[in-house]
């Protein structure tokens, strides 16, 4: 059993996060962290081996050579190998130029199973694993608030807007979590200590045979033209501290007439 | 600007968000069309053209029973090839989501997703797109065509017009890879529980609060408000309070006058469920949760503190 989780690096939650004015690009310069939302697939992904008692988990990555941390966390979490594609010309690629990059790399792996988190932390996209399966021609099930594996299929609790439906398909397959799957693990010093000497795999486009026009921002079919401030909501209160915190807000909506 | 609107069904209607995008189409201009897909789904056609859609195009398969979007991917691939529509709209679901992504994939095309406008500049489609915990607005756009649109949820209202669509059935062809995942159960809307979209004030919580028990906290406070309470996708997900009342992108989307929200970090899919609510109080021990880059009032502190404080205060006001 070969396990493929697709990870990311996003800014850490504390990190002011900007989009460079002059490229329109999320800067990327500040404090990351692997994507939270990731964190639930690898776990996933890692107590599936645990259960069948076989198997790998390989984290695959697109991103620049700095983001080799992130991944590296995910070693130290317990992924067994990491692959990570970094070029500087993947630089801009939108959703299908990010796709087609990744299933080069995950094809290669030869997956029964791809797992990905449930949205980018940073770009709040959930949209990539439907892009990885049409290309890779997998099923895919998405949304998964529970996921169990028998006899070659995964079966899938999926949440929509009108409660759960029971999705099965055979692998290979792609699933993308929820963030309410499970708990995820933390590192544990063992695991730092042995990440360092975990396979960890360095690619460029051209390993994985991707064209300078399928990739980055030629391969890219959306554009950013410019950035604005958001509509205001008008003036908000900040209240720190327990101590006369429910009196104030008890104030705030009574002289508003909402209670 | 032949532009083809994806309408998502359920239970025999159209679903609202869709017919919003729709209604966004037509009120753009230029040749708007709407795809059905579905089984027996021929009766919502007509429904179609009263919110501004020209041409109506109904895939009816056996294969397109179950809400899967891949099966969907391949009709819309199809249609787009085949007619030549320049631009494809999706009103923000599960489903949709999955299908415009898959479509994007497919074609190729340039998908731009979350938007919550559209409009023409110089006869350029242009999206708004808040960014970094909507933060920021990018207005983004496409180079080439198709371009695939994917509008959050609740962004455009539906408007009747009252015209009539030419409606035309297309024959439904599936690749094999799009049939594998299958539906077992599908999900009935739940009808236990109090009706959160009703309510004047809403007071809901998050996996802040801990565990399940202390739901019992926000009961309290929402009986001294006359409200209801709801809860998160994680605490749902969890089994810690009933789906019936979620809030959120896979949830119900409200507008109380008041909206408490406990222990709730804020993240997109929650905020899209519950942003048109009149005020917003929230209450987290973190201070950099996103909740409080939208809330009217920040409450950074303990809320199993300060609820029960809120609940006692009210109950005051009000004897």
């Amino acid at each position: 059993m070969r396990l493929a989780v697709c990870v990311k690096e996003v800014p850490e939650a504390s990190a002011r996060t900007r989009i460079d004015p002059g490229t329109l690009r999320l800067d990327r310069g500040g404090a990351a962290t692997l994507n939270p939302f990731d964190a639930h697939a690898l776990e996933e992904a890692l107590r599936i081996k645990e259960r069948t008692g076989e198997g790998e988990v390989v984290a695959v990555m697109m991103a620049p050579l700095p983001a080799a941390d992130s991944l590296r966390k995910a070693l130290a979490i317990g992924a067994d190998r990491a692959v990570h594609v970094a070029d500087d010309a993947l630089a801009g690629s939108d959703l299908v130029a990010t796709a087609r990059t990744l299933a080069k790399a995950v094809e290669r792996e030869e997956p029964d199973l791809i797992l990905l988190g449930q949205q980018g932390g940073d770009s709040d996209g959930a949209v990539l694993w439907s892009a990885l399966a049409d290309l890779l021609r997998l099923p895919v099930v998405s949304q998964a608030a529970s996921l169990e594996l028998a006899e070659g299929k995964v079966a899938v609790k999926r949440q929509t807007e009108y409660g759960y439906d029971l999705i099965e398909a055979p692998l290979p397959c792609i699933v993308a979590v929820s963030d309410a799957i499970n708990e995820p693990r933390y590192p544990s010093l063992k695991g730092i200590m042995g990440a360092k000497k975990k396979p960890h795999e360095t690619l460029n486009a051209a390993d994985l045979g991707l064209g300078a026009d399928e990739i980055g921002e030629a391969g890219s079919r959306t554009e950013v033209y410019a950035l604005a401030d958001p509509p205001s909501r008008g003036d908000s209160v900040r209240i720190e501290g327990d101590g006369a915190a429910a009196e104030k807000v008890v104030e705030y909506l009574t002289e508003r007439k909402l209670i | 600007m032949p532009t083809l609107v994806y309408l998502e069904d359920h239970e025999g209607e159209l679903v609202k968000g869709s017919l919003g995008v729709l209604t966004k189409a037509a009120q753009l201009g230029g040749d708007v069309a709407a795809v059905v897909c579905g089984s027996g789904v021929q009766g919502l056609a007509a429904q179609a053209g009263r919110y501004g859609a020209a041409r109506v195009y109904v895939a009816d398969d056996p294969a397109l029973v179950a809400p899967l979007p891949q099966p969907r991917v391949d009709v819309l691939e199809a249609l787009v090839r085949e007619r030549g529509f320049d631009t494809v709209l999706f009103g923000a679901s599960v489903l949709a989501t999955d299908v415009a992504a898959g479509l994007a994939a497919r074609l190729p095309a340039g998908l731009n997703w979350d938007l919550v406008d559209l409009e023409v500049r110089d006869g350029k489609l242009v999206g708004r797109r808040p960014a970094l915990q909507d933060s920021v607005y990018a207005d983004v756009g496409w180079k080439g065509e198709p371009r695939l649109a994917l509008v959050r949820s609740g962004t455009f209202e539906p408007v009747e017009g009252g015209g009539e669509a030419e409606v035309e059935e297309l024959a439904v062809q599936t690749q094999d890879f799009s049939r594998q995942a299958v539906m077992l159960e599908r999900a009935h809307a739940e009808s236990e529980g109090p009706s959160i979209e009703d309510a004047d004030v809403i007071v809901a919580g998050g996996r802040g609060l801990g565990s399940p028990d202390k739901f019992g906290l926000l009961e309290e406070l929402a009986q001294a408000l006359g409200g209801a309470v709801a809860a998160t996708r994680a605490v749902v997900d969890a089994g810690w309070y009933p789906y019936a009342t979620q809030v959120g992108q896979t949830g119900k989307t409200v507008s109380p006058k008041l909206y408490f929200a406990c222990g709730i970090s804020g993240a997109i899919q929650h905020k899209v469920g519950m942003q048109a609510s009149g005020t917003i109080v929230a209450i987290n021990k973190d201070p950099n949760a996103p909740i409080f880059e939208y809330a009217d009032v920040g409450v950074v502190g303990d809320l199993h503190q300060i609820v029960p404080k809120l609940t006692e205060l009210v109950r005051e006001r009000r004897t």
